[in-house]
């Protein structure tokens, strides 16, 4: 058996579902569900068991199509950053507000993927969030959660 | 029936769903035409915004977007060669090189036409096939439904894996998994919620759909170094020549558009076959249709070659609402979608949406044909200008992407751990894909879970815990012998055949 990237999201799968499985036997049912035919922990049962058996079978078995993944062309370094970029985005889009964290993120991942065209770069940031919000908010009555425009007192 | 087309038509030509279809083909267009981002990337997309609307209405803009998310697919392929869905696929291997020899306006309207006329004799058929369907359906049982889930998850691992079954079938109890977070349905009981309250409700349905689909494409095509917008920038997208069709093209199309709309309805109705499957098997059937000569054009913009994948392609997605409206179960990954935002609305497709909800149930129908004519006149006029689109340079592509995925989770929750599950869940997303693990039927498998344990804890608890009831029912039966056909054709396919 070849050792390939397959064949370890393979294992991992086959660990996680051995631990989905130990998990759905410690799920706690009511007394006198415990012998029923179907209780909360049935059917995840036997999708942990579904799942080790379809993994370990990937394990186990030659592998028909080999994909063939060259990592020296793929751009690590870029998307961990992009990753890293909107999980701050997510975090101070509650803190900062809507407003000001899209059009700060929009920025810093324009400029970042490689534009520097200064004047769409901008358009495209807060009058595009502006607008979006607009029509979100002013025109299909879609609430949008922004403190820090709320305490300014552009939005109620 | 006729009742409920006219109950259907009031509600899909009210003003506010009349824009909803327009505003929906144009979206729809504009997202599918870009390489890579199809019907579910689309979709989801458009559910936030969605829930703000009453259920008709939201599902009205999403099927305006479906239909825009392929027909802006063909556009693609054949301006570009770089189809935005699979189910477009066949379309670029005649429309391409109609679009290389100074045609691609003409190839445009074939293809804009076609799409038209395959939609429109496939929402007949939905018209009469789906209120049958739903009264026979009443008939089925929980084994059945149950039997039904499984044979859906099943055919759609074997049609969408590209041989890779093992890899799907892995993605549907991954799906499934995710769908068992939260708290039981009927005993209220924490799963796999680790003393977490944020869990307590569940994965939402939108996370999943968009971190696998719209989060993971746009880190894909980061990670890949892609720019998918590349090869419209080698071409000029502002001279398309003529959409005018002259009478020999016009005959050619209307002996091919009738057989194809068939083929691809009928296949659109099986579960997991869907528009890819019906544009290759409609382009293949044309070719042994047609005369010697036409077939020598097949491959180098060939009339009915365009004209055959495009009408099956429209057809199949009109088919594939057949099994999702009458028995609640989607067929397809796309329409899996559609059933996590009815779902999300509080409506149970199934046969009983006939009879509960006439309204949704016709005006969904109605309107996917106001969508095919607004498509037709809305779109084909304005296809030089919505073309430049496909120069959108990817510098401004991602992040929109990432914008909107963003922001759809924030309308929804307002919740930090959200927004952090929906990355994590694309981190692995995009890793699988890039193994070539398939994301429909994590999707799929995800919508149908709830359902899935439904109706086995209703059939084990009728049968007093034995699972004699998957061959008590002839029907159960039948199902179930379709499931063994199908992985018996996997295995079959996948080893011995490969050996020999």
């Amino acid at each position: 058996m070849k050792i390939n990237s397959v064949k370890i999201i393979s294992l991992l799968f086959f660990v996680l579902s051995a631990f989905y499985l130990y998990t759905a036997h410690q799920i706690q049912v009511f007394a006198f569900d415990e012998g029923a035919p179907f209780n909360a922990k049935t059917f995840p049962i036997y999708l942990g068991y579904a799942g080790m058996f379809f993994s370990g079978l990937k394990l186990v078995l030659p592998d028909q199509k080999t994909v063939k993944v060259d990592a020296r062309y793929l751009e690590f370094k870029k998307t961990i950053l992009l990753v890293l970029a909107v999980i701050f985005y997510g975090f101070t889009i509650l803190k900062v507000g809507f407003f000001l964290s899209t059009s700060l993120f929009l920025i810093f991942s324009y400029y970042f993927l490689g534009e520097r065209r200064w004047k769409l770069i901008l358009i495209f940031s807060f009058p595009f969030v502006a607008i979006f919000m607009y029509l979100l908010h002013g025109v299909l009555q879609v609430y949008l959660r922004d403190p820090l425009l709320k305490y300014i007192g552009i939005m109620g | 029936m006729i009742e409920g087309i006219l109950i259907g038509l009031k509600t899909a030509l009210s003003f506010q769903n009349l824009i909803m279809v327009m505003i929906g083909c144009f979206a729809g267009t504009i997202i599918g035409m870009l390489p890579g981002l199809g019907p579910m990337t689309a979709i989801a997309l458009m559910i936030p915004i969605t829930y703000g609307f009453d259920p008709a209405t939201g599902l009205i803009l999403m099927a305006g977007v479906y239909y825009g998310a392929v027909f802006g697919g063909s556009t693609s392929s054949i301006l570009i060669n770089a189809p935005g869905v699979p189910g477009t696929v066949a379309t670029s291997f005649d429309g391409y090189p109609m679009a290389q020899q100074g045609k691609a306006g003409k190839a445009l309207a074939i293809a804009a036409y076609s799409s038209f006329a395959g939609g429109t004799i496939a929402a007949i058929f939905l018209l009469i096939a789906a209120p049958s369907l739903s009264k026979v359906s009443l008939s089925f049982r929980s084994p059945d439904y149950f039997g039904l889930m499984i044979l859906g998850l099943t055919a759609v691992a074997a049609f969408s894996s590209k041989g890779n079954f093992l890899k799907a079938m892995m993605m549907c109890v991954f799906g499934l998994m995710l769908a068992s977070v939260g708290q039981d349905t009927l005993s209220d009981i924490p799963r796999f919620t680790f003393n977490t309250m944020n869990l307590s409700d569940g994965i939402s349905f939108v996370l999943v759909v968009m971190a696998t689909f719209a989060m993971s494409e746009a880190l894909t095509i980061i990670l890949k170094g892609n720019d998918p917008t590349k090869a419209a920038k080698q071409i000029s997208l502002t001279e398309l020549g003529s959409i005018k069709l002259d009478k020999n093209e016009t005959k050619k199309m209307v002996k091919t558009i009738p057989r194809s709309s068939l083929l691809g309805f009928i296949v659109g109705v099986l579960p997991g076959a869907g528009a890819t499957i019906a544009s290759f098997l409609a382009y293949g059937m044309e070719r042994n249709f047609v005369d010697e000569e036409e077939k020598q054009k097949f491959g180098k913009g060939s009339v009915q070659g365009l004209s055959a994948p495009e009408t099956a392609n429209n057809a199949a997605c009109s088919g594939a609402f057949v099994p999702l409206l009458t028995l609640g179960i989607p067929g397809s990954g796309t329409t899996a979608v559609m059933l996590g935002a009815l779902l999300g609305f509080g409506i149970q497709p199934g046969p009983r949406l006939y009879e509960t909800n006439p309204e949704i149930f016709w005006s969904v129908i109605m309107s996917m044909y106001i969508g095919m004519v607004v498509l037709l006149i809305l779109n084909l006029p304005l296809i030089p200008y919505i073309a430049r689109i496909l120069a959108v340079p990817r510098t401004f592509l991602i992040p929109m992407i990432l914008f909107f995925s963003v922001t759809g989770i924030y309308l929804m929750s307002f919740n930090n751990f959200d927004i952090f599950l929906m990355i994590g869940i694309a981190v692995i997303a995009t890793i699988l894909r890039l193994y070539d693990f398939p994301m429909p039927p994590l999707i799929l498998a995800f919508v149908l879970g709830g359902l899935m344990e439904e109706n086995l804890r209703r059939s084990l608890l009728i049968s007093d815990g034995s699972w004699s009831f998957l061959w008590n029912r002839p029907l159960t039966v039948v199902i179930m012998m379709v499931i063994i056909l199908i992985i018996i054709w996997q295995i079959y396919s996948s080893f011995i055949r490969k050996k020999v």
